[in-house]
């Protein structure tokens, strides 16, 4: 009796919890492994072809069988964008394409283009179909459609509120991918295209060249006189959003039921990667687990913050973004911290680190170290060998294996940062 | 030889449609702007039956361009919209949201739809998909090439419209982007317009061109720098038997359409006449076409003849 009436009092006990997924972007087989090792659920990447960042380095049919091994061993998924608005000159090698992603292990695409999605139904049957945020979704009777179309999952458009999610949750019982970090489009996805308007080249193909966030002159004009709505000394106009973050907000949408927490970011690096993965994951965990206790811990806000290359806001989440969610001027700022070295060993007898360098450091250097389950600690560069024992004044090569003393114990895969300041 | 395509334009009022049907209009495509995408007026209710009255005298078609992007608060009005659509005997729903296609099938099932996202329809499967689900007619994205229109309306098992002239546009945002820059600079946002009879433009020092820019109850909406115009090459899409040109007369007088209108409706003649005839006359019609742009627009070929990458 007493605790029926506990659950009253409290909503949240009363509904169960569900883990959502936290899914990752992984640029390459690297970050894949990164992104899996420190707390993804599932990862998206990208093929050679199909997919939305043709200027990222991309996997083979090859490399995406090695992820789909290698994120197995942590139960993780796999899935492939394949999210472009396919035009007749694409059609060409979909099919078998699709077949290959498949037979490779992959556990489902995201697409937004109904070629991509017949095809895949025929020729790829088993492979789960997302539909893309280029369709920008944004009210429950789409994504009824798109359910009936047998789609099993949708990710909403950026612009939608958590209000509208909720509402969107009652009437359609599909599952929902929602974005919670990371750079986005300004415009509705899918509907932009300026790129090829600017400069020829397809946004909708993966060509986008992010004219949206240049600057321009606002003026009026009335067919005689063309006047400048700013002044000297104003900031131009321009259109660049201030990156998505909802880590405040990861409580409510596991309250709401949201099955997929999204980043973006398949550009981003693996330092970005495996930052992002750790803390959202101990967000979820730990709300998960104690709901009713639960504060968001200053650390992790910290540790967000050391990989953020542009200020951050919730967007849509709440409300309609006004200019204070946009970036004006020289606001633009790059990450405080850098990947300076990839933990390779740790000797505990003789405290040991062996690294593996990623960018310059030396004795003398305050550097951090990370980990996926571990919180992250300081500590200075002492004497510094190379993997031979001679002495080195500085790390200047990329990917040079070397050693120093460190104090605590890390793990393999650990990572080492610096900061720029 | 194929049927001549329909000739549809977007008129700023209902009293503008008996003209332009004199021009050589053969269909509107108007709406309100609660539902509908950049339209060159707002058309209430009242106007929009006086729309369909008006053209229906002359045998001209009407399409009521429901192609916003809703969110579930605007589902219900949109319901609603539609009974009103299916009960003044509109000739066609134009939609980009499956939303619609939905409502329609269901509130109004003998209205013919017209699928057109504006940027996405640019393969001939994806178009056929969309007839698959009930549209009878698909509006190809402006920046498809020449070849691929052809291809695609060889292919295709619905009808194809694509804009032969006017301003396209090339984004759209939910955000409130012009008044977000006034707001950010200060100014008092109550006396400030940012509607498109203000005239604003975001001008792009790299390119030299201006873009005209404008906010509505959809958002901030960023046109192209140049009208399209293709009066002197409209061979290969008669001869593959397009099935309807569309004119855009938003940011644009009534004039300005009609005459326009005129110079399209000569060209289809001349072509079906015979096709000499229309060579003879492409570059005084080309010209023509010049003479009609504001002193500030320019026109181009959009994306007929370029080839995008990516």
């Amino acid at each position: 009796m007493k605790a029926a009436v506990q659950k009253k009092k409290d909503n949240r006990t009363t509904k169960e919890l569900k883990k959502p997924e936290l899914l990752l972007p992984a640029g390459n087989l690297e970050k894949l492994k990164i992104a899996v090792h420190y707390g993804a659920d599932a990862v998206y990447i990208g093929g050679q072809e199909y997919g939305l960042r043709s200027n990222a380095a991309n996997f083979s049919i090859e490399q995406m069988k090695e992820g789909v091994t290698f994120a197995q061993k942590y139960s993780a998924k796999v899935y492939v964008t394949t999210n472009i608005f396919a035009h007749n000159e694409n059609m060409d090698g979909l099919a078998e394409y699709l077949e290959s992603i498949e037979a490779a292990g992959v556990a489902g695409i995201i697409a937004a283009d109904p070629l991509i999605i017949e095809t895949a139904k025929k020729a790829a049957p088993s492979l789960e179909i997302h539909l893309s945020t280029q369709q920008s979704l944004t009210n429950w009777l789409a994504v009824k459609f798109w359910k009936e179309q047998g789609l099993e999952r949708v990710v909403l458009a950026r612009e939608v509120s958590l209000e509208e999610m909720l509402e969107i949750k009652k009437h359609v019982d599909i599952e929902i991918e929602t974005f919670i970090h990371g750079a986005m489009c300004i415009s509705y996805s899918g509907r932009c295209v300026l790129s090829n308007h600017m400069t020829a080249r397809d946004s909708n193909r993966g060509g986008c060249c992010q004219s949206c966030r240049w600057n321009y002159d606002l003026l009026e004009s009335d067919g005689k006189e063309v006047k400048p709505l700013h002044s000297i000394n104003d900031e131009p106009f321009t259109m660049s959003p201030k990156d998505l973050n909802l880590i405040q907000s990861i409580p409510k949408l596991m309250d709401a039921g949201i099955d997929s927490l999204k980043v973006e970011g398949r550009m981003k690096s693996i330092h970005y990667v495996a930052t992002v993965a750790s803390v959202y994951r101990k967000v979820i965990d730990e709300y998960y687990t104690n709901p009713e206790h639960f504060q968001i811990k200053r650390e992790w806000l910290e540790e967000l913050g050391k990989c953020a290359n542009r200020d951050t806001a919730p967007a849509f989440f709440e409300n309609v973004p006004t200019y204070k969610e946009q970036l004006w001027g020289e606001s633009k700022k790059n990450a405080p911290y850098e990947f300076a070295g990839m933990v390779l060993y740790y000797d505990k007898k003789t405290k040991m680190v062996t690294l593996q360098q990623r960018n310059y450091f030396k004795p003398g250097d305050e550097v951090e170290f990370f980990g996926p389950n571990s919180n992250s600690f300081k500590q200075t560069v002492p004497i510094l060998f190379d993997d031979k024992g001679n002495k080195m004044d500085a790390a200047r090569h990329p990917l040079q294996v070397v050693c120093f003393q460190l104090d605590q114990p890390v793990k393999p895969w650990d990572m080492m940062r610096k900061n720029k300041e | 030889m194929t049927d001549k395509p329909e000739l549809l334009v977007t008129p700023h009022q209902a009293n503008d449609i008996p003209d332009l049907i004199s021009a050589g209009a053969d269909a509107f495509l108007v709406g309100e702007e609660a539902f509908g995408l950049r339209l060159a007026g707002n058309f209430d209710r009242e106007e929009m039956e006086k729309a369909v009255e008006l053209a229906h005298k002359t045998g001209a078609n009407v399409y009521a361009a429901v192609n916003a992007i809703f969110h579930n608060n605007q589902l219900k009005n949109l319901k609603e919209y539609i009974r009103f659509l299916n009960r003044i005997g509109v000739d066609a729903i134009v939609y980009g949201d499956p939303a619609v296609l939905l409502i329609a099938k269901e509130t109004a099932p003998s209205i013919p739809l017209h699928w057109n996202t504006e940027t996405t329809a640019t393969n001939w499967q994806t178009v056929n998909y969309w007839g698959k689900q009930g549209a009878e007619r698909a509006v190809l994205a402006r920046e498809l090439n020449m070849d691929a229109i052809t291809e695609i309306k060889e292919n295709a098992t619905v009808d194809i419209e694509i804009q032969v002239h006017g301003m396209a546009c090339m984004f759209q945002s939910k955000r409130k982007l012009v008044g977000n820059y006034m707001e950010y600079q200060g100014r008092n946002l109550q006396i400030e317009r940012r509607d498109k009879e203000r005239s604003l433009h975001l001008y792009d020092s790299e390119r030299d061109v201006k873009y005209p820019v404008f906010e509505d109850r959809n958002g901030t909406h960023i046109m192209s720098p140049r009208d399209m115009c293709i009066i002197d090459e409209l061979d290969e899409l008669l001869d593959v038997g397009v099935d309807a040109f569309k004119i855009e007369g938003i940011l644009k007088d009534k004039a300005y359409l009609t005459e326009v209108t005129a110079l399209y409706k000569q060209a289809i003649d001349l072509y079906y006449q015979d096709q000499s005839l229309y060579n003879n006359k492409r570059e005084i019609m080309l010209d023509k076409a010049k003479s009609l742009q504001p002193r500030t627009r320019d026109i181009d070929t959009g994306f007929f003849f370029k080839e995008t990458v990516y």
